[in-house]
């Protein structure tokens, strides 16, 4: 039995297998390389970075939901400068391949981080966050919006060489506009799905349970939305998706493949179970042995609609 | 830290809704501090579908003892574990409670559930200090005093003990408290450690507190826990990690 070949292509990014772990579930990698070995997944999505650190939400920042949790983190993070001092020399003791999320507040933001951040070997590529929905400028203003998804798309396009992924929201009606825009403008792949906008009171005080009232709904809860948007998306634009939304176990990554994602990034889990990501590995390998799949890539796109 | 399956080996309830899990994880015992806690997956499905975090209770030899009450659904989950059922435990996490220092008497001031680091941090501190706990509830049924020693309990509807708040019944001690040479230990509510802090910054009395506050993962990348420091107010620490232990001087409560 020959092994199967568990790497995938997303446009120019080749990764040894389709699990990367998605912006803002992992940090920028240290507490994570604790449980897993970084060395063995496809890849990895730092948390959103801006150009200045952003001190994010004051507390309350998450609440459970029936099988999902909403988050208002507010993009918390260390800023492109001290991203580039303090934490890329830990993430460069791994071998693999680091994709940096930039979230920005103005167009010229999204430029000028990119642009920062370009000349730093060890990135291979940008995910253009245009939908976070936590934050009261930029975020879901632009993701709303096809003609800034566009302008983005194209202005960071013009400053760097590596691939840009832009992180779509799915608090759109069709989805597949906005992968349109962003594979007419150059952009390289498609991030599907981010958070869904949701809210949660508490019934005793009548008062909203996160501080930012509205947060990101992620987990389980979301990943029939989810796979709908890849799916949309695949049967309209061509161009490659990363699955994002609930995957929970090697079914789901499957699942996200047949419908159309050429590769996935796992989220919720890791704050579940920050080892699951290395254990689906094996599991991928053996589905596609039990059904005779030499290449796992074979799976993207290949779902049946017939009766 | 890391994640164990973990065989549950007793389950016993105190009074009033208050049940103590004992579970054997070597692993853990070994190295846990006071205040330091774990975070518990209850069930096997995704409802519920986050881990929740439990303070360290005590420990005996190869085993954790876990305090918490039915608040809900996973609570009540965990009430049902049987003996030898594995419960998934992730942990230790966060910093714990400093126990050195130049100080003669550890007073340790709980209120409600609050009580829950103390039997181990009593254990731990063995005869090294003398010890002096301050316990409070809304009313009797509140009270625990599971694991503690020389104990002073106040309630608010004055049920058992002193008449009011577990801080004014500090108060009431102050005088007693300074001669101790003290450093106090503290886990409650967010109200008694607002009143404790500014009981203690006003009387120049050291003190740790543990605090509380909604978290996914329990280690430090959901980054869903933020507490205000007080020295640099550009950036929050993460309850998690930084705490949930923190001298209470350092965080805005």
């Amino acid at each position: 039995m020959s092994k199967v070949d568990l790497s995938v292509q997303v446009g120019s990014l080749k990764f040894r297998n389709p699990i990367l772990l998605a912006s803002g579930t992992v940090g920028y990698g240290n507490e994570i390389s604790e449980f897993i070995d970084l060395t063995k997944i496809g890849g990895i999505v730092t948390k959103s970075l801006s150009l200045k650190p952003r001190k994010g939400n004051p507390p309350q920042r998450i609440v459970e939901t029936p099988a999902g949790m909403l988050n208002a983190i507010g993009l918390q993070n260390v800023g492109v400068e001290e991203f580039l001092k303090e934490k890329i020399p830990f993430l460069k003791k791994f071998d693999v391949p680091l994709i940096c999320n930039i979230a920005a507040s103005t167009l010229e933001e999204y430029v000028e981080c990119t642009r920062l951040l370009t000349s730093e070997e060890f990135i291979k590529g940008f995910e253009i966050n245009v939908s976070c929905p936590n934050v009261k400028e930029g975020g879901l203003q632009f993701g709303n919006d096809p003609i800034a998804v566009g302008k983005i798309t194209q202005k960071v396009k013009a400053v760097t060489n590596k691939p840009i992924i832009v992180k779509l929201s799915p608090n759109v009606s069709y989805i597949s506009e906005f992968a349109r825009v962003v594979k007419e403008e150059g952009g390289d792949a498609v991030s599907a799905i981010n958070t869904l906008v949701g809210t949660s009171f508490n019934i005793n005080t009548r008062k909203p349970k996160i501080f930012n009232v509205f947060g990101g709904l992620s987990g389980p809860a979301i990943k029939p939305i989810a796979l709908a948007k890849v799916l949309e998306i695949k049967q309209k634009v061509d161009i490659p998706i990363f699955g994002v939304g609930g995957i929970m176990n090697w079914k789901d990554v499957v699942e996200f493949m047949i419908v159309g994602a050429s590769a996935v990034q796992i989220g919720t889990l890791n704050f579940i179970d920050p080892t699951a990501s290395g254990k689906m590995i094996s599991d991928l390998e053996n589905y596609c042995t039990e059904n005779n799949i030499q290449k796992i890539s074979e799976l993207t796109g290949s779902f049946s609609l017939d009766n | 830290m890391f994640i164990y399956n973990a065989p549950l080996e007793k389950l016993i309830a105190l009074d009033n809704n208050i049940f103590l899990t004992k579970v054997h994880c070597p692993e853990i015992a070994s190295v846990i501090q006071p205040g330091q806690f774990l975070n518990v997956k209850v069930s096997e499905t995704n409802y519920p579908l986050l881990r929740r975090p439990f303070s360290i209770c005590d420990v005996e030899d190869d085993s954790l003892f876990l305090m918490f009450n039915i608040l809900g659904e996973g609570t009540k989950l965990l009430a049902k574990k049987h003996i030898g059922d594995t419960i998934d435990i992730l942990g230790p996490l966060g910093t714990g409670f400093n126990l050195g220092g130049n100080y003669e008497t550890a007073v340790i001031v709980a209120g409600g559930l609050g009580a829950a680091p103390f039997p181990y941090l009593v254990r731990k501190l063995d005869d090294s200090k003398n010890i002096k706990c301050f316990v409070g509830g809304r009313s009797s049924h509140d009270v625990i005093q599971y694991g503690m020693k020389n104990i002073l309990v106040s309630t608010d509807d004055g049920s058992l003990g002193f008449n009011g708040t577990v801080v004014a019944l500090l108060k009431e001690n102050l005088k007693s408290i300074i001669s101790f040479k003290p450093k106090i230990f503290a886990c409650g509510p967010n109200a008694m450690l607002r009143a404790l802090k500014e009981f203690t910054v006003k009387n120049d009395i050291e003190c740790e507190a543990s605090t509380e506050c909604a978290m996914a993962c329990g280690f430090g990348i959901c980054q869903g826990c933020p507490i205000e420091a007080v020295n640099h107010p550009e950036r929050y620490y993460l309850v998690c990690k930084d705490g949930p232990v923190f001298n209470i001087r350092d965080v805005v409560i």
